[in-house]
């Protein structure tokens, strides 16, 4: 194929403690770390491999985001992207919008795989690939752990709740990546050095046809119910009592 | 009154709880619930008939869901969903697949992991892996599509006897741009990770692969599933899809056990939701202390075969 578009999401660091904002309109993002949601991190990296064997020419890296998703879109080309393209748009937005938002992209790019992560770790939400497949009218292949391109079909292993089910689909296809599918490479300097020089196109929301608006509403963001505090106890004896006292052991 | 809809989660000709636990959801919405079942024969809508609270079974049997193809189901399911105001599908693996190809259709936004119902159109749902908790409110001219998590809500009881209605498929195109190929259930004989009611899980202070065994031996003694945290896993001592966090496997059994780990911020996001959390870890300084319900300071290799012994 030629081209395979991965889709990349800017989100809080995996290792950052999620601190809720006081007047519960969002979680605080002011100086905390940010990088690519680590499931998109391993569809960049599945899609070099692709390109690495020798089954696609390009690998082009999308994200909708503000304007700052470009330091993530440059940490993929210094990863091995060829050209990134933004989407600028700095209000959160749906997935429903974002896959319609992609679904330009597509149509534009004409890509022989869309590669993303089956979630993003911010809102958990778990939808665009789906629809952005049944937008395209493309099949789907979900929290696949294992792929093999063989020219117009894929063949992915998929990890769901009964083990891990093979499906065989059609190219075009959306695939989304669970953890077990690989390890994504470290970036080296000389490659951020050169990931400057790749193209990153920038395109404003507002000059899309999508429609940006959303119908389900963010009321407030509250942290999670607090655990009560716990004991200490000293040796399994009194570790026995102790669950037994909540009716865990008989 | 609203309309609701379920679509039933199958698997291998059972019923799956998380069907029931959808329908739990459902009655906080409205009293007027229907599941719908998309099966190749009349075996699972008996099933499904039974569930508390349900009014009736669409029941559509039909080659095309020999096996649960999302691109196959969808429009299916979008199509009936045009006399109903509510369509909700468990947040399991078959859910998570399915309900987006039908935001898409509908061209509704998806509403993702309901973890209570605070009103007919106002629902909380875990963000960040459970680190915040969003209230969102869905609007009142819009159908209420989500996905519903499973820990959240209970199983109903079986006492009941829907009508089962046989419906006909709805001329709609059905792909065939998707072969399926088999699933290849685990072999371990221990209880999946995120339905085990009891999970032992080890860290980097378990040290190898072959120290995980005692883990093994103690979840057998218990019944229990086995997890580990993410540096476990780093450093090669499990495989992983053992992994739990937020990265990982979120779950949230009645009982956990830490064992050795020291409590990372992305394990913890994993176990959050879990009932009891008993940490072991030589190290009192450590952070898993801080949420842990049950804290023992100790050696494992003195701790655990104690424990084992010690369980009847």
């Amino acid at each position: 194929m030629e081209k395979i578009l991965v889709c990349i999401k800017r989100v809080i660091d995996y290792n950052v403690k999620i601190r809720v904002k006081p007047d519960e309109t969002g979680v605080v993002t002011e100086g905390v770390k940010m990088s690519i949601n680590p499931f998109d991190e391993i569809a960049l990296e599945e899609a070099l491999r692709i390109k690495e064997s020798g089954d696609a020419s390009e690998v082009i890296v999308v994200s909708i985001g503000p304007d700052d998703s470009q330091q993530q879109l440059r940490t993929g080309l210094a990863m091995g992207a060829d050209r990134a393209v933004l989407i600028k748009h700095d209000e959160e937005i749906e997935p429903l919008t974002v896959a319609k938002a992609l679904s330009e992209i597509v149509e534009k790019e004409k890509p022989g795989l869309i590669l993303m992560g089956k979630q993003a770790i911010d809102d958990d939400c778990s939808q665009t690939g789906q629809i952005l497949a049944q937008l395209c009218s493309i099949p789907q292949a979900t929290f696949v752990s294992q792929v093999s391109i063989d020219g117009d079909t894929a063949t992915v292993v998929r990890e769901i709740d009964q083990g891990l089910e093979t499906l065989e689909i059609d190219l075009p296809a959306i695939i989304t990546t669970d953890l077990r599918l690989n390890e994504p490479r470290y970036v080296k300097l000389p490659d951020i050095m050169k990931a400057k020089k790749k193209t990153l196109d920038v395109i404003e929301s507002s000059e899309m046809e999508t429609d940006f608006s959303s119908s389900i509403e963010v009321i407030s963001v509250t942290p999670p119910p607090p655990r009560e505090s716990g004991v200490m106890v000293e040796d399994v004896d009194q570790l026995f009592t102790a669950l037994k006292e909540k009716g865990l052991m008989s | 009154m609203s309309k609701v809809l379920i679509v039933a989660d199958h698997f291998d000709g059972s019923l799956l709880t998380s069907t029931s636990k959808a329908v739990n959801c459902a009655t906080e919405i409205s009293e007027d619930i229907d599941i719908l079942v998309l099966e190749k024969d009349s075996i699972i809508s008996p099933q499904a008939s039974k569930i508390d609270s349900v009014k009736n079974v669409l029941s559509i049997s039909d080659e095309a869901f020999e096996h649960p193809i999302a691109s196959s189901m969808a429009p299916v399911v979008a199509e009936i969903a045009n006399d109903y105001d509510c369509i909700l599908l468990p947040s399991t693996t078959f859910g998570r697949d399915l309900a987006p190809r039908i935001s898409a259709i509908l061209d509704v936004n998806q509403v993702t992991d309901i973890m209570s119902v605070e009103g007919p159109r106002l629902f909380k749902r875990p963000i960040y892996a459970g680190n915040a908790i969003q209230t969102i409110k869905v609007a009142e001219d819009k159908k209420i599509l989500a996905t519903v998590r499973t820990a959240s809500f209970k199983e109903l009881g079986n006492s009941n006897n829907a009508n089962v209605i046989d419906t006909d498929m709805p001329t709609v195109e059905i792909p065939s741009h998707t072969k399926y190929g088999g699933v290849q259930s685990e072999k371990t004989e221990r209880p999946d990770l995120q339905v085990a009611s009891t999970v032992i899980s080890g860290g980097r202070g378990v040290g190898s692969a072959e120290n995980f065994e005692l883990l093994y031996e103690l979840a057998d003694k218990l019944g229990a599933s086995v997890g580990a945290s993410r540096a476990a896993v780093d450093a090669g001592f499990v495989p992983n899809d053992m992994q739990v966090g937020q990265t990982g496997k979120i779950i949230a059994p009645e009982l956990y056990f830490a064992l050795g780990i020291s409590g990372a911020i992305q394990h913890i996001a994993g176990i959050k939701d879990a009932g009891t959390i008993v940490a072991v870890n030589k190290d009192a300084d450590a952070p898993i202390f801080e949420i842990a319900d049950i804290g023992i300071v100790a050696d494992l290799f003195e701790f655990i075969p104690e424990l084992i012994s010690k369980i009847d």
